[in-house]
């Protein structure tokens, strides 16, 4: 959708309550644009740095592209105070379960799919422990049309470090993923390095899946965090460019 | 992400927060993504008391060298404590 100053352009966007894994309510952020649609939807996974302030804007920047765009809270269950504490609790932690993770992801997905003005596709989106996230989701439950993992890591796990919050590696879930995938990557990051990247990449293809995968020179993790010394504004820029028309060809066609 | 590299070990001590000083009865000690430095990862360690909520917590992020620094400094002065007959 490009913008043209004689557009008329309006969102709403505010915190809202929503049923997560096993129909316990956690809050969400919520942002979509005004008319009556129908609009797709966008599942938006946050990072492990939290549910914090990029991840706000990012959600508004999707209802912005006419996306209904929600960010559950992952971390509800830790605890409130400032994105960043919350955070910090659940990195000593040591993460959340992946299958609490899925179960919220899976319950924004139907929070979408109940809107009376949907299209009746809905994509997801995350980045970092988000972008594995989103991964999982897309494998693990159906109902998604569309995927963008921005340099998920630890997709690859090595055999040690499966636990009881991680009992398995998302790309042995790979052979059910239900939708086209797009990945955006840096060459420098070490979480997924370049290795890891090509061994997911190979899964994929090993099973017939619809993928889209891009390794940015000059970039490590986290490019589109503008937040960030990591930032990188031209891979940022095409990155984003890429997720949008993407996004448009599964979602809104 | 995203390590997931972390330790927590249980200490007693007091922390000065944003409100003030506070019984610490936690620390976290994970390597993985801080919030300040402008690192891709740091050696963060949080002194929380959750009992207090997740703001109750001071924290620091440090460099791997520097991280190993303070391991080393402070052993050296608890080793000096030791030898001077302070620690009973």
């Amino acid at each position: 959708m490009t913008f043209t100053t004689d557009m008329y352009e309006g969102m709403l966007a505010e915190t809202v309550t929503m049923p997560g894994a096993n129909g316990e309510l956690i809050n969400a952020y919520f942002a979509r644009p005004t008319g009556e649609g129908p609009f797709p939807g966008m599942v938006i996974i946050h990072h492990m740095p939290g549910w914090d302030e990029w991840y706000r804007e990012a959600t508004r920047k999707f209802a912005q592209y006419g996306y209904a765009a929600i960010s559950p809270n992952l971390y509800f269950r830790s605890g409130h105070g400032t994105p960043e504490d919350v955070a910090a609790k659940v990195r000593g932690a040591g993460g959340i379960p992946d299958d609490k993770a899925v179960g919220d992801i899976e319950g924004a997905m139907l929070y979408l799919r109940s809107l009376p003005n949907s299209n009746g596709k809905v994509g997801v989106f995350g980045t970092c422990s988000g972008g594995r996230h989103a991964y999982l989701a897309a494998c693990r439950v159906q109902g998604f049309d569309a995927l963008v993992d921005c340099w998920g890591g630890r997709v690859v796990m090595a055999e040690e470090d499966l636990n009881e919050n991680f009992p398995v590696a998302p790309i042995d879930y790979t052979k059910d993923l239900s939708c086209p995938i797009l990945g955006l990557f840096g060459e420098e990051d070490s979480s997924p390095t370049p290795e890891q990247v090509a061994q997911h990449e190979a899964e994929l293809k090993k099973h017939g899946k619809n993928y889209d995968f891009h390794m940015y020179p000059d970039a490590g993790h986290g490019f589109f965090y503008h937040h960030r010394p990591n930032y990188r504004q031209q891979q940022a820029v095409d990155g984003w460019e890429k997720t949008f028309a993407f996004l448009e060809k599964y979602l809104k066609n | 992400m995203c390590t997931m590299i972390s330790k927590q070990v249980s200490i007693a001590g007091s922390g000065k927060g944003r409100e003030g000083w506070f019984s610490v009865n936690q620390a976290n000690v994970s390597y993985d993504h801080p919030f300040h430095v402008p690192d891709e990862h740091a050696l963060n360690i949080d002194f929380v008391n959750e009992a207090l909520g997740p703001g109750a917590r001071v924290a620091v992020e440090l460099s791997e060298q520097a991280a190993r620094s303070l391991v080393e400094t402070i052993l050296e002065v608890l080793n000096q404590a030791e030898a001077g007959g302070h620690l009973v």
